[in-house]
């Protein structure tokens, strides 16, 4: 029962999937924005994996500048959620079709 | 053996907790399952000797960044149901097709090329510990990437009060 560097990156792809899954089908853009957040946590996961499979801390760096890209993500994202609020009173993306085709 | 059932245990809570988030009705239940999730992923990073960026995890993400989704959530406060109008474009079978698709690529990879098992997890990558490890690597080797990030915050934070100003 030896865990290798497989099952900690198909933990990763598993929860990378369950977060594009929440991109693709909810509705709601703040559940989006988490399911977003839930893909940067999977691609942590794979990050941190390759850096102990290559006993290097690098990995660990890049994972702490993709919190911070996260950080700005989630505070840039959700200033955008209460402009859209305070213009058009929703956060469904099915009802924000100025800009779509 | 020990790492085995602490991977079983925590890669259980956190995709139990990621198909909460996605599937739960309300905002509120699924900032609170996302908390669940990001501390089982930062305990995680303590099973994988990455003890430093575990803390920032909890700080970070549990501290911070659900704290600002609690906020919205609370702001935004609906008088119909979120999802009530569904644009007849949409196609969620496809979402949840292309999903798979790309979890069974995903799984593919990671079976067949890194099978073998980890060497030495157990030693950290220095005989100073991981705080110092990280610090070493983050100010002296990505000390540029490290300022451009400060950077990039500073820009957000401006960007975010810009956009969320009433009298924009």
């Amino acid at each position: 029962m030896t865990i290798t560097p497989g099952h900690w990156l198909a933990l990763s792809a598993a929860l990378f999937t369950i977060g594009l899954i929440g991109v693709l089908v909810r509705r709601n853009l703040i559940i989006i924005f988490m399911a977003i957040e839930l893909m940067l946590n999977a691609g942590n996961i794979a990050l941190v994996t390759f850096s102990n499979l290559h006993q290097q801390v690098s990995g660990q760096v890049f994972a702490l500048f993709v919190i911070a890209v996260a950080a700005a993500e989630a505070a840039v994202g959700l200033g955008i959620v209460l402009a859209l609020y305070r213009n058009k009173e929703t956060v469904n993306i099915d009802e924000i079709t100025v800009m779509r085709w | 053996m020990g790492t085995a059932i602490a991977f079983y245990i925590l890669a259980a809570l956190i995709l139990t907790g990621g198909v909460l988030v996605i599937t739960a009705k309300s905002a509120v239940h699924s900032v609170v399952w996302l908390v669940g999730t990001i501390i089982a992923i930062a305990a995680l990073y303590v099973v994988q000797h990455a003890e430093f960026l575990a803390v920032i995890q909890v700080l970070v993400y549990a501290g911070g960044i659900v704290v600002l989704y609690l906020f919205v959530v609370m702001l935004v406060n609906l008088k119909r149901p979120a999802e009530a109008i569904v644009h007849p474009q949409r196609r969620e079978r496809t979402g949840l097709l292309l999903g798979g698709a790309l979890l069974a690529q995903f799984a593919a990879v990671a079976f067949y090329a890194f099978n073998s098992p980890q060497v030495g997890t157990a030693a950290t990558y220095s005989a100073r510990g991981n705080v110092e490890a990280v610090a070493r690597a983050l100010y002296v080797e990505y000390l540029v990437p490290f300022e451009v990030a400060s950077v990039l915050l500073l820009v957000a934070m401006v960007g975010a009060i810009v956009l969320a100003r009433r009298d924009a």
